[in-house]
């Protein structure tokens, strides 16, 4: 599905590391089974050529990277960057999280990742390949007869179907054609959890938070949460702790989160990707960018270099906090 | 049996430089607000972390109010500023987890007005007392 | 062995939970299946496996030790300990059912752990044969048969029916009081269930995944290997893994100040996380790749040495589905071991 193909990654980082440009490239690097890809650093195009690839199921940002792999490499890192990645690393740079020199970025288009649990939902466990073909996915299985064929649209990661941006904002080079920013239905989500009752939100929610094996993955994977240590992890902090023992801790934790983020977070989705047991947390995060669009004017994250949070900002006139219910779209 | 009235808890943060004194001025002129509001003294009312309201709750509090100089006033030009953006957002985040809006509150209260702090503080206790006990947002292990 | 048409296994079901509690996996909202309490018209799930480990039913994510209550300069001591009801744990895949043996050399073994012993002790397994391995199933490098799954009671289902063994003294007990609804039948469906499976085995990716570099004994081979520093450079530092992994074991014990007494309690633990095993000298392991090292060395290395040769790990397969990066035991046996697999 992707338009760009493996190859012309490989020649674009084969290029760069040849004239010197570059001593690294960090990259998806192959699995088993073709679609469990791992964030790999290469040192040579022939590397590359040996693990690399490139498919519909790389979507691990690799911005968060850049601030632990600059630090200790010698010369620069080649990153490839897809649209939405490109806010994330655009917000590390404003947030002083690395340096921009040592980093060369390769832009990439991206016509959304697919989503494996959904390829599996159609076409059943026991995967023995999986390839591309067109707009196709194209999966035998050990219990398949026939090669399933499915059309990729049908399985695009939830972050995908609410795409916020096919545009870069910011590379070295780019490869392919720029997009533009696009109107996503990103917010309907929470429209609709805003419209239930009291009641019926804090069920959802329950729900949702029981589920919370306290992995952290989604605040290892966060771009935005960079702190050297979390104050969940630390132990003079008071609210230290390293299980959801009860309701309270779940929500503490993920309101905490999602409340650090606010403001910063780009909305890139890696949280509900890595979540382990499938909680909706990036409904958390556009809860506040929606609210923070409302109340304080329209704020993209990431969208430039430099920008000052709404949260880190102020003006005199701003609403206050009695009136943020006033004239909202209201459950009976 | 004694059966005793249901009397909420409440915190409230207070800046030091005008809501406390506020609260000082209410009880120099003998202004009667409950005995459950239980005031944590705090340098600005931006110092108030998230983490700080969440916690009233978990150690029971059924009510968190945060006061501070009004907008303008603030000792340190523009603390209160970035309270009201916080607390905002914030308060919007627990209501759509579902929590009672009511249980939250900012409120601006200047050193000269010991007479807002305590009808604050009456009004606020009133309502938090009709919506009962902080269930959704209460930790067991603390309960007594 | 004992038959029970599937038409009727919700009776069957009925029939346990009449004097004991009766989990078995049950499908989610979002599409996963975890272990939840069976209560008349609750569904079982066909999902291969759940996406959390049983070990919760006998070392529970946060159990509380104790209690201190104190009031002025008085400390009392609160014993919390119960005695559990009798339950029975349905449907637990092969791979699952060998996690219990790794995590009783832990618990058993002097001096006992007398609240994993106590669960134990009331906690029937009913295992279930396998009968669509996915791709990430490696449990056969380890010796475990997805068609011969162990417990108190084995369990194989087919398309109309499901066949019970009993195994132990309890697992007798169990099948004994549920006459009502099973009855004698021969082996001959369940031993075809057997070549079928058998032979789907044997078409598994990782099937010819080798131990052979691993076990006891093989620590100054493998701790110094440069393959650790590439296998952990992109790990994110998250407890994914160990907390989805059916055998790990690590806990942490801690105080939780309630403003009138203190709980102590344990709570799983992951060797990922930068406080493990922290100490008032600090951390012994500063650098991720120490981190990520120990946990495949403890399933590969350490545990075999301490334990006869047997492996941390069941191959059940969740760390390889779960982890946000895609790195797990797999690759890194095949990058440390330096096998292919081919």
């Amino acid at each position: 599905m992707q338009k760009i193909t493996r190859e012309q990654l490989i020649d674009q980082a084969s290029e760069l590391l040849a004239n010197g440009t570059v001593s690294t490239v960090l990259g998806w690097g192959a699995g088993e089974f073709g679609y469990d890809v791992t964030p790999t650093l290469f040192k040579t195009a022939e590397e590359m050529q040996n693990g690399f690839v490139f498919n519909d199921f790389c979507g691990a940002n690799f911005s968060k990277y850049l601030v632990s792999k600059t630090k200790t490499l010698e010369g620069k890192l080649l990153v490839f960057l897809k649209p939405c990645d490109t806010y994330s690393f655009n917000q590390l740079l404003t947030e002083h999280r690395f340096d921009r020199e040592k980093v060369y970025v390769v832009g990439i288009p991206c016509e959304g990742m697919a989503d494996i649990a959904k390829v599996k939902e159609i076409s059943g466990e026991g995967i023995s390949s999986i390839a591309s073909d067109g707009d196709r996915i194209v999966v035998t299985t050990l219990y398949a007869d026939a090669p399933v064929k499915i059309d990729a649209r049908n399985v695009l990661a939830e972050r995908c179907i609410h795409c916020k941006s096919k545009k870069h904002v910011a590379y070295d080079t780019l490869l392919g054609e720029e997009g533009d920013v696009v109107a996503s239905a990103r917010f309907d989500e929470v429209t609709r959890l805003e419209s239930m009752t009291p009641d019926e939100r804090f069920a959802f929610w329950q729900n949702e938070l029981s589920k919370c094996i306290r992995c952290n993955a989604c605040r290892d994977a966060c771009p935005a949460c960079t702190c050297e240590t979390c104050v969940f992890d630390n132990p003079k902090s008071g609210v230290e702790n390293k299980s959801p023992s009860n309701s309270f801790e779940e929500q503490m934790f993920h309101i905490i989160r999602a409340f650090h983020v606010a403001g910063r977070c780009t909305d890139c989705g890696e949280c509900a990707r890595v979540c382990p047991q499938n909680i909706p947390l990036h409904l958390l995060n556009r809860k506040f960018i929606k609210d923070i669009n409302t109340f304080y004017g329209e704020y993209q994250a990431g969208a430039e270099v430099g920008s000052r949070s709404p949260l880190t900002d102020y003006t005199t006139e701003d609403l206050e906090p009695s009136e943020i219910f006033v004239g909202r779209n209201e459950h009976a | 049996m004694q059966v005793t009235e249901y009397k909420p808890l409440i915190v409230a943060f207070c800046c030091n430089w005008c809501s406390y004194a506020g609260a000082d001025l209410a009880g120099n002129n003998r202004l009667a607000y409950p005995a459950d509001v239980k005031i944590i003294r705090v340098p600005c009312s931006c110092r108030v972390n998230p983490t700080f309201i969440l916690r009233a709750f978990q150690r029971g509090a059924d009510g968190v109010i945060i006061c501070g100089c009004h907008p303008g006033d603030c000792h340190y030009t523009s603390g209160n500023y970035y309270t009201r953006r916080r607390m905002a957002t914030l308060f919007s985040m627990l209501d759509f987890l579902g929590i009672e809006r009511e249980r939250t509150r900012v409120e601006w209260v200047s050193a000269a007005e010991g007479a807002k702090f305590a009808a604050t503080m009456n009004e606020f206790a009133q309502k938090v007392a009709a919506l009962g006990e902080n269930k959704r947002l209460e930790d067991l292990r603390c309960k007594k | 062995m004992l038959k029970c048409s599937l038409d009727n296994v919700q009776t069957l079901f009925a029939e346990i939970a009449k004097e004991a509690k009766l989990y078995l996996p049950i499908d989610n909202a979002d599409g996963t299946a975890v272990f939840g309490e069976w209560s008349r018209g609750v569904a079982w799930s066909n999902a291969l496996n759940t996406a959390k480990s049983p070990k919760d039913f006998f070392f529970p994510q946060t159990e509380d030790l104790m209690r201190f209550r104190t009031e002025g300069k008085k400390i009392e001591v609160i014993d919390v300990r119960r005695e559990s009801d009798d339950f029975v744990v349905f449907g637990v895949r092969a791979c699952d059912v060998k996690s219990f043996d790794v995590l009783d050399r832990v618990f058993l073994s002097e001096p006992c752990d007398s609240f994993y012993a106590e669960k134990r002790a009331h906690g029937i397994i009913v295992s279930l044969a396998c009968t669509r391995p996915a791709e990430t199933c490696f449990c056969g490098i380890f010796g475990i048969h997805a068609a011969e799954p162990a417990g108190d009671v084995s369990a194989w289902k087919t398309e109309d029916a499901l066949y019970l063994r009993a195994n132990t003294e309890k697992g007798t007990a169990l099948v004994a009081r549920l006459s009502s609804v099973l009855e004698e039948c021969s082996d001959d469906a369940v031993n075809a269930q057997k070549e079928s499976i058998a032979k789907i085995m044997n078409k598994l990716p990782l099937k010819d995944l080798s131990t052979e570099a691993f076990g006891g004994g093989k620590t100054q081979d493998l701790f110094h290997s440069p393959a650790w520093d590439a296998l952990s450079s992109a790990c994110l530092g998250c407890g994914t893994c160990t907390f989805v992994c059916p055998t790990c074991q690590c806990y942490d014990i801690k105080d939780f100040n309630t403003g009138n007494g203190v709980i102590r309690y344990r709570c799983w633990d992951s060797c990922m996380y930068s406080e493990f095993t922290k100490m008032a000298h600090g951390n012994n392991r500063l650098t991720q790749k120490e981190r990520f090292r120990q946990r495949f060395m403890h399933k590969l290395v350490y545990y075999p040495e301490n334990n006869d040769g047997l492996f941390g790990c069941v191959g059940c397969g969740r760390c390889l589905a779960k982890c946000p990066i895609s790195m797990n035991i797999v690759k890194v046996m095949k990058q440390i071991g330096g096998n292919k697999g081919e």
